[in-house]
């Protein structure tokens, strides 16, 4: 409830507040094709290519298996500003793969156009897909496997059998993440995007919003954006079957059927191309911030801890909502649960920020409530992917020990500590690692709010860029990923602990 | 009881209204940056208004107006200081601010006769290139056209700088515009939504010239003793931008207002524009200008009155929109 007030409530506070009466141009409706074309596009793209990776990470052990899944949160986390040079900087026209290509005599290829839109996209998302696909699969109880191999199935028998309807479970979720989060993003689709061609919907709402100062478009806009929002997650929960859960013995999964060399040249192929066309562009913002890092400003640091505190806080809240929220739903309530804790990944960040700040403005200084009030909208930013990845688990513990707990008449908290943490630490030490990593990188609403001593570490290096200090810039880029990579192995061992799959 | 509470609440009024007043002065983001200006004026102006100065950042200049709109006659604002002149007629129209005092010698091209908005700097737009890449700059927007160079600008619907080469060309061009647009559609790069992204993209070597001020590579020469980046000066001349402040009229501290309005013009805040913000300071400066600041000063300045600006700005983006997105 409070986060649906959050993200409409903040909606109606700028409709309120606009005057008069908008319709809807043909430079709108172009926009809004676009934006449903480059989001549906991204996110079927992410996902597909997702699927092989989480397969070969569930299917496989190798030495920095847990190394490569926490990077994996990068992407993710980056300010968008920096992730982009990072993309530039390997697929830019100037980049590594065009001056590879040169030196070959090849011809160049371009980032910039409908191409460049997926391949950013695809970079942000095809690492999330691919880490709450490998939830799913972690999902899946060791016994099957164990089936599975004493009745010699084939891999085509284990994929149609028991991995199919897992991704029937998962895969919707995370097409819906992905689709909402590439509906209400336009820094990468229009930088990447080559021109005003690639307009996205959010673009007219800073249009609407800043250049034309008429909140009611900006109102109208947003709207459209939930509307859009809502639409796709009631497919989406069409779609997703529910797993069709049944009880293992919580044994650690062992697949004897991973053995087969094409499986092993399959696995090595997805894992060598995602984790390349992931990490060159890290390697490159990690190498552009090498240099810069020890001399950075004390400023950046001072916002470094300020950011650490807020993830800290964010982290907390998004652990006990989605946890509350996730167990009323899996307990039977109703999946418009589901459907309110995925508004936010539909609001505007724009619309959010001023109608925070115009229902908090007549009682309080916004100011000086900019890091508690960034906490909570990363919090509720965040919480779209804790209930992604706590529901399927969530799902499976009331189905395999529901009823056992309910005939013993467990009472609430001895069945949250008997049943269902010891079973959910793997999800949920993911989900709250992701949502730290999540916040520490979010440059949210304190952008509007900020005052000189309240900067994040993201806010602070993109004033760092405005003041063309772009070295120290990529030095606090570097901290950034460094804290917010550490943070998500906090938590996902610390609180998941060692998740061999 | 009645009495001693409402007696005890008096004397904590006039206690807090004998204390140090606070005048709170709106302003962008990258002002309050510890490495802007904000800090520097802060030191200088507190020991002579005997008040605490307050920055509140509210995100870049367009943020700033659209922030002033929403707050109205109830904003807690004293003064706005950041906006720029393609914002002075909109920001006019809302009868917020209230006229200033008498100005001193101003150091800007061209006559300032706003009666409410007191400029505090000013610079000049211009592509900015690396002189050992680009050996032959072009020099008007007809050859930028004809060469292959290729450029990163900003979009004139997120950011300043995108506003101001919206305006540059249709100043220079008029009904023309348009046409300059579709010839220079091929040079173009991408389009970035704000300053950031473009001078980090030509930064990296991804573009042969961005679009940012004259004095940007003075920042290169004096903070990275980097004297490679140089300002291509055009022809048709370079659009400018003077950013501004005024007093709003809902103001309770009108007259420490006016008093930082006027401390803004002296010396002692000119100074420090120059190597924080990288704009050319309002006043001519007893030191004079840092170096690299008189390397390029182009042949003619461009600005658009704050009406005009305010009537080309939808079919200027009009046309930039239909030239671009083919």
């Amino acid at each position: 409830m409070l986060i649906a007030a959050l993200t409409l409530g903040t909606l109606t506070a700028v409709a309120l507040h606009a005057r008069g009466s908008a319709t809807l141009g043909a430079a709108d409706l172009g926009a809004l094709r676009f934006t449903l074309l480059q989001a549906g596009a991204s996110a079927l793209l992410s996902v597909a290519l997702a699927i092989p990776v989480a397969r070969a990470l569930a299917r496989r052990s190798f030495i920095g298996r847990r190394l490569l899944i926490a990077l994996m949160g990068a992407p993710f986390i980056l300010p968008v500003v920096v992730a982009i040079l990072g993309l530039v900087a390997v697929f830019g026209r100037s980049g590594w793969i065009n001056v590879a290509l040169i030196t070959f005599g090849l011809p160049r290829v371009s980032i910039y156009g409908f191409q460049g839109v997926l391949l950013g996209n695809v970079f942000f998302n095809l690492p999330l897909a691919a880490r709450l696909i490998l939830q799913g699969w972690q999902t899946i109880p060791a016994e099957h496997f164990r089936l599975a191999a004493s009745l010699e199935f084939a891999p085509a028998d284990t994929f149609r059998i028991i991995e199919w309807p897992m991704l029937r479970a998962i895969v919707p979720g995370a097409l819906l993440a992905i689709f909402l989060i590439c509906l209400t993003s336009f820094a990468i689709a229009l930088t990447l995007g080559g021109g005003p061609a690639a307009t996205t919907v959010e673009l007219a709402i800073y249009q609407a919003f800043r250049f034309d100062f008429d909140l009611t478009r900006a109102a109208l806009l947003a709207a459209i954006q939930f509307a859009l929002c809502a639409a796709a997650t009631l497919a989406s929960l069409k779609l997703s079957l529910p797993i069709a859960t049944s009880g293992g013995l919580d044994r650690p999964v062992e697949r004897r059927d991973a053995g087969a060399i094409a499986l092993r040249i399959q696995d090595a192929t997805a894992l060598t191309l995602g984790a390349l066309f992931l990490f060159l562009p890290l390697a490159s913002v990690g190498l552009s911030g090498i240099g810069a890092l020890p001399g950075l400003p004390m400023a950046v640091w001072l916002a470094a801890l300020r950011s650490l505190g807020v993830a800290v806080v964010a982290t907390g809240l998004t652990g006990l909502i989605a946890l509350a929220l996730g167990l009323s739903r899996s307990r039977g309530g109703s999946r418009l649960i589901e459907l309110a804790g995925m508004t936010p990944l539909a609001a505007s960040p724009l619309v959010l920020g001023t109608g925070l700040f115009l229902i908090i403005n007549p009682l309080a200084d916004p100011a000086a409530l900019a890091l508690p009030l960034t906490a909570l909208t990363n919090a509720a930013m965040a919480m779209p992917f804790a209930l992604r990845a706590l529901l399927p688990a969530l799902d499976q513990i009331e189905a395999t020990q529901g009823r056992l707990a309910d005939s013993l008449g467990l009472p609430l908290w001895a069945r949250l500590r008997l049943v269902v943490l010891p079973r959910l630490r793997r999800p949920l030490g993911f989900a709250l690692g992701l949502s730290a990593a999540l916040s520490m990188g979010d440059l949210g609403v304190i952008a509007i709010f900020a005052g000189p001593h309240s900067a994040t570490l993201p806010l602070q290096i993109y004033r760092l860029m405005g003041a063309y200090r772009m070295e120290d810039a990529s030095g606090a880029a570097l901290l950034l990923l460094i804290i917010s990579l550490a943070l998500f192995w906090f938590f996902d061992r610390g609180v998941g602990g060692d998740a061999k799959a | 009881m009645k009495a001693l509470i409402a007696s005890v609440l008096i004397a904590q009024a006039s206690v807090a209204q004998a204390e140090t007043p606070t005048l709170t002065v709106y302003t962008y983001d990258s002002f309050v940056a510890d490495w802007g200006p904000g800090p520097a004026v802060k030191k200088a102006f507190e020991p002579i208004c005997h008040c605490h100065l307050n920055f509140v950042a509210t995100g870049d200049g367009a943020a700033l107006l659209s922030r002033i709109k929403l707050e109205g006659a109830r904003s807690k604002a004293d003064v706005v200081l950041g906006l720029d002149t393609s914002l002075t007629a909109d920001a006019a129209a809302t009868g917020l601010f209230a006229p200033h005092g008498p100005l001193p010698a101003l150091d800007l091209p061209g006559q300032w006769d706003d009666p409410t908005f007191v400029p505090f700097d000013w610079g000049y737009f211009a592509f900015v290139y690396d002189k050992t890449k680009v050996k032959t700059p072009p020099q008007s927007f007809p050859e930028l056209a004809k060469s292959n160079l290729k450029v990163v600008i900003e979009d004139p619907r997120s950011s300043t700088p995108g506003l101001g080469l919206l305006y540059w060309v249709k100043d220079a061009y008029g009904d023309k515009a348009g046409e300059i647009w579709q010839s220079l559609a091929h040079n173009i790069l991408t389009v970035t939504p704000s300053w950031d992204e473009a001078y980090g993209m030509f930064t990296k070597g991804e573009a042969d010239m961005v679009l940012s001020y004259t004095t940007s590579p003075a920042y290169h020469l004096i903070e990275e003793h980097d004297d490679t980046k140089a300002a291509a000066l055009f022809d048709e001349g370079n659009y400018m931008e003077v950013e501004v402040a005024a007093k709003l009229k809902s103001s309770v501290h009108q007259a420490l207002a006016d008093e930082f309005l006027n401390f803004m013009t002296t010396p002692a805040f000119q100074e420090i524009i120059p190597e924080t913000n990288w704009m050319y300071p309002a006043i001519k400066l007893p030191g004079g200008l840092p170096k690299g600041f008189d390397e390029y000063r182009p042949k003619k300045s461009l600005l658009l009155s704050a009406e005009q600006a305010k009537a080309l700005r939808a079919p200027a983006l009009a046309e930039w929109q239909a030239a671009l997105s083919r």
